[in-house]
């Protein structure tokens, strides 16, 4: 179980960090123009933070303390394969949740 | 038609921004459910939802807290995700910079990924507009997304601990993360940026407090830069 303390410190400081984040240009900068190497940066923070996170709960899943799991594993991969064949969010979700089942159903 | 009314951009926001409806609702309800087995209560489940607006910044900071990772380390990795909100502010800061304060401070506080996404495509599209037909437009985009962000994140906490074990909630966040993160992979520096961050967070996961996703998002970051910058360089030469 999380402790209250820590949940609220970390609502407080998301609900500043990001507020500040969607401030800071159209609030405080006005129109001037960021450095393109910024913004370039920028561009990719959630595609490189999102797979790490990701990644190692798909590999040792926490539910299977860790054990890799075949249907899991066959649903991250699928879901992956659909994403970028389809590029639509619903229906990749779709398939990924119907492979999961599908596989834990077969694993018994 | 240059004569459009400011009543009309708000209307043309809402029609385009409808749809999200459909991926903001599935969205919330995992947040409120997962956040609920968590062991958030409900005034702190909804206070995250209504203070931060950003799902996958959200899911971070819980999966995190679930694994007991340092409290630092939760808010750093969750901005980490939020950073691209930075992103989303200097670039339509040229078109709505000049409003007046109080609305780009309302604004900036429903600067999400969906009203973010269609209106720079629009603003871009429509350099007739004015200052205030691109703001109705942003407002037009919210109406259908952000009330629904709420009410899902209401009824998934509501539903809460009755989720029975067999829907394997345990795999919706990977899932969900995954389907969000694919289609987004446009280009060669976006999946490079993915991948190594995969790789990194792989290789680095023994290390403590999740400094790995740290490192990981950083080495990606530097990554998706480095190969966009050479790949305009190589189409400019």
């Amino acid at each position: 179980m999380i402790d209250t303390a820590t949940i609220w410190i970390v609502i407080a400081a998301l609900g500043i960090g990001s507020y500040f984040f969607r401030f800071v240009f159209i609030g405080l900068i006005g129109d001037r123009a960021l450095p393109a190497w910024v913004l370039r940066h920028l561009r990719y923070t959630a595609v490189a933070v999102l797979p790490g996170l990701v990644a190692p709960l798909v590999v040792w899943p926490p539910a299977t303390e860790g054990q890799t799991d075949a249907p899991r594993l066959a649903a991250a991969l699928v879901t992956i394969a659909v994403g970028l064949w389809t590029r639509n969010v619903l229906l990749t979700i779709a398939a990924g949740a119907i492979t999961l089942y599908a596989g834990l159903y077969l694993a018994g | 038609m240059p004569t459009e009314t400011t009543k009309s951009t708000f209307g043309q926001g809402v029609r385009d921004a409808s749809p999200f409806i459909l991926v903001v609702a599935p969205f919330g309800l995992l947040f409120g459910v997962v956040a609920t087995e968590a062991g958030l209560n409900l005034l702190e489940t909804m206070t995250f939802s209504i203070l931060v607006i950003a799902g996958a910044a959200q899911l971070t900071a819980l999966q995190l807290m679930t694994d007991n990772a340092p409290t630092i380390i939760v808010i750093i990795s969750a901005l980490a995700v939020n950073l691209r909100m930075a992103m989303y502010s200097a670039s339509l800061a040229p078109y709505i910079g000049p409003a007046p304060l109080w609305q780009r401070a309302c604004a900036a506080y429903f600067l999400v990924d969906q009203s973010y996404g269609l209106a720079a495509l629009k603003y871009e599209a429509r350099p007739d507009w004015t200052v205030r037909q691109r703001m109705a437009y942003f407002f037009g985009t919210i109406a259908p997304v952000c009330p629904f962000w709420y009410l899902a994140t209401l009824a998934g906490a509501l539903i809460g601990s009755s989720v029975p074990d067999w829907l394997a909630l345990d795999f919706a966040m990977p899932i969900t993360f995954i389907a969000l993160i694919a289609p987004a992979l446009r280009t060669r520096a976006h999946v490079a940026a993915a991948l190594i961050s995969i790789i990194v967070a792989l290789i680095l996961a023994f290390l403590p407090y999740n400094l790995g996703l740290l490192v990981a998002g950083i080495a990606g970051m530097i990554t998706g830069a480095e190969v966009e910058r050479r790949t305009a360089e190589r189409s400019a030469a």
